[in-house]
């Protein structure tokens, strides 16, 4: 199995281990070595990207960082090469961001450091720290209109002196302020150094050669520590309240305040945290979403592209050309370009059905991201899911299920703890239907009528809550209590909102793709050989007798294996009554998420743990779906 | 005026300012204290959800403070002092 790198240790790739010349992010330094590294850095939401995207322009080459989802942006400002950084709140190893941010630091030669002037209090603790790791930086002050609407004055050349590096006013959404972007690189220097950490740093600078490295030793950075062979100091807490002391003289000399209003956005954001306005509101965004991507997209968009474009123009052609090859329904030709085949149903599947959802509901997740309403859902969620083990940080992936599970096992990565991880990926396997089954198990369920509606939804709720508490008690740890700033609501920027988009849709699909078609390939093997039909009848008496269904539904349930959707559409055939609709419908979605969501799980979670949980789901799904049939029929 | 009882964060009522005595031990106190939530530092309570989630507000910044964490924050009551 391959190990998940773990939060601060993802730099353990074989090709960073042997040290002294890192590299930021993929494909950097293949050319242009001696390009000025400028490294743009700030909190999260601060509107970083803005200013990247105005200094690169079009050639921007997004790339992940080594071992994590993390994007690294590079790009080229006049004769620098520009890199933007995941946001952090401070440099140091506490998360995949934060490492990788802090290497991208570690490299640079100059730091535009971007600040929120709204949140000077927040932000400058980063910039205290970049100037402290003794790097040559300059400020770039944001939001600077927004200052005036809150009634709020920062006084930006008292700050410059106070932080000993250049200090300038800017407005990212209208791009005032950006002519001093150059000079900011020009003039940026090494500022005015905490008093006391200097002195400390003295000493071990002599150990490292880099001041930045000294510092973040000394505030007990394991990971930077341990590449020079050093024990990590234990002096971070002293270190940070040093800082943050300093940061607070800075700014009750700087800020001013006149009488403050409050804002619209201020106002709407609290109303989407109380349970009693937030859950309404849920509710509205929530019709929204399946409007778009239940409806405009998964229905009208893929009803043409896979219908038209997949079964109706590329599958009878790659079976023409593969038929030029192979005598048709040879097994070679059955495995390519079969009713499972990897290049017909699959490549349908994967361009013309997974690619529109997919883009859909990244592009909906971005849209709640950037207005700040998602850190707000968390927030308000947040105390359920604890009775579950998960905190609100959780609801990321959860909604991401009803997209794709595949998908969503994958964003599990965000998760702080292995326990949540394990506890959300179980949950997203066992109980969320993602969207191509919902389209199916919807269908028949309106054929079914409204009790089947209410009794299916309701046993699906109560096996995600109860696998969620039995998981939750049974291991051991505890749940890592949520602690997130909430940003200003804001419109989202359209260039950020396609960007973010594209990024994680081409990562998805990228390490996605390969998986959809080895499972294709699995299938193909098991349909040819005979295997199929052995599952299929060893599946038959439990079928039968104990779920009370017709022989064949145990087909569908096998079909599942490929493709979740599959295994409910085969049962649109088969004569049911709306009892035996509920039973089979709740077995099939409890049951074995499609082969490609193992293959991700194998791989996120390790082969043991994967086969425990598919494993479970089918015991889980023939549990408690005959219970439901010894129940009802 | 009720004399600097100490309480968990948890148990403030919505707009009421505190004064924090004590910030819990373990990982996410550096993360606490970059936000500018530690010892001696005022904060203002925006928001108490049932369950104890808290938002609180930390000069501009709005912060979410899961239950078990804002538990173990102790404060004492500061609106009269301010």
């Amino acid at each position: 199995m391959s190990e998940r790198p773990l939060t601060g240790q993802y730099h353990s790739s074989p090709h960073n281990h042997i040290e002294k010349h890192r590299h930021i992010g993929v494909g950097i330094g293949e050319e242009d070595v001696d390009r000025i590294k400028v490294v743009l850095v700030g909190n999260p939401n601060v509107g970083k990207s803005i200013f990247f995207n105005h200094m690169s322009g079009l050639y921007v080459d997004v790339s992940n960082y080594p071992g994590t989802t993390v994007e690294v942006s590079r790009g080229r400002f006049n004769t620098f090469d520009v890199f933007d950084t995941p946001g952090v709140y401070g440099i140091s190893s506490f998360t995949d961001e934060e490492s990788v941010t802090r290497d991208c630091v570690l490299e640079a030669d100059v730091v535009l450091n971007i600040v929120d002037s709204v949140h000077l209090e927040r932000d400058l603790f980063l910039t205290q720290q970049l100037i402290d790791m003794g790097k040559k930086t300059a400020v770039l002050l944001n939001f600077s209109d927004e200052l005036e609407k809150q009634g709020i004055d920062v006084d930006a050349k008292l700050l410059a002196s106070y932080l000993g590096v250049p200090v300038f006013n800017t407005t990212a959404v209208t791009k005032k302020g950006f002519e001093h972007i150059e000079q900011a690189i020009a003039e940026a220097r090494k500022g005015e150094q905490d008093l006391t950490i200097h002195r400390r740093l003295h000493t071990m600078l002599s150990r490292t050669g880099s001041e930045a490295e000294a510092l973040l030793i000394l505030e007990g950075d394991e990971v930077i520590a341990q590449r020079h062979g050093i024990a990590p100091g234990e002096d971070r807490e002293v270190m940070y309240i040093e800082r943050r002391n300093r940061v607070n003289i800075i700014i009750n000399a700087v800020l001013s305040e006149r009488n403050r209003r409050k804002r619209i956005g201020s106002t709407f954001g609290r109303w989407a945290v109380n349970p009693w306005t937030g859950v309404p509101i849920l509710a509205v965004v929530l019709y929204f979403v399946y409007l778009f991507v239940g409806v405009l997209i998964a229905q009208d968009l893929v009803g043409f592209t896979e219908e038209t474009l997949g079964h109706g123009i590329w599958e009878p052609w790659i079976q023409g050309v593969v038929s030029n090859f192979l005598a048709p329904q040879s097994w070679l030709w059955t495995i390519l370009v079969g009713e499972f085949g990897a290049l017909s149903m699959t490549v349908t599947y994967l361009l013309f059905l997974l690619l529109p959802l997919v883009v859909a509901f990244y592009l909906a997740l971005a849209l709640m991201e950037d207005s700040g309403y998602l850190p707000r859902l968390a927030t308000m969620v947040d105390r359920s899911l604890n009775a579950i083990g998960l905190n609100g940080r959780a609801v990321i992936p959860l909604i991401l299920g009803f997209g794709c599970v595949t998908m969503a096992t994958i964003t599990t990565r965000l998760l702080e703890s292995e326990r949540e991880k394990r506890i959300a990926t179980s949950i997203l396997q066992f109980a969320i239907p993602c969207s191509a089954q919902i389209a199916v198990v919807a269908a028949l369920l309106t054929g079914a009528g409204f009790q089947a509606m209410v009794i299916y939804t309701a046993t699906i709720f109560t096996v995600f809550v109860v696998i969620g508490t039995i998981l939750h008690r049974a291991l051991p740890g505890e749940t890592p209590a949520l602690l997130i700033d909430l940003p200003p609501m804001r419109i989202p920027r359209i260039d950020n909102i396609v960007r973010k988009t594209a990024f994680r849709a081409y990562h998805f699909m990228k390490e996605a793709t390969p998986w959809f078609f080895v499972g294709a390939l699995v299938v193909g093997i098991m349909q040819v050989t005979g295997l199929l039909t052995v599952w299929q009848n060893i599946l038959a008496p439990f079928t039968t007798g104990w779920l009370q269904l017709p022989r064949e539904a145990a087909t569908a349930f096998v079909m599942g294996l490929v493709r979740r959707d599959f295994g409910a559409a085969g049962l649109y055939e088969l004569p049911l009554t709306p009892d035996q609709i509920v039973v089979a419908l709740v077995t099939i979605t409890l049951f074995v998420p499609c082969i490609a969501s193992l293959m991700v799980m194998m791989k996120e979670r390790g082969s043991k743990e994967a086969m425990l949980i598919w494993f479970g789901t089918w015991v889980g799904a023939f549990f408690v779906g005959g219970l439901l049939s010894q129940l009802l029929i | 005026m009720q004399n600097a009882e100490v309480i968990p964060l948890h148990k403030v009522r919505k707009g009421r300012r505190v004064l924090v005595v004590r910030v819990p031990e373990g990982k996410t106190r550096a993360q606490l204290i970059r936000l500018g939530i530690l010892k001696g530092e005022f904060l203002k309570c925006l928001q108490r959800l049932p369950g104890g989630t808290m938002l609180v507000e930390k000069n501009r910044q709005e912060i979410a403070i899961g239950a078990s964490l804002a538990g173990a924050i102790l404060v004492t009551d500061a609106t009269e002092v301010l």
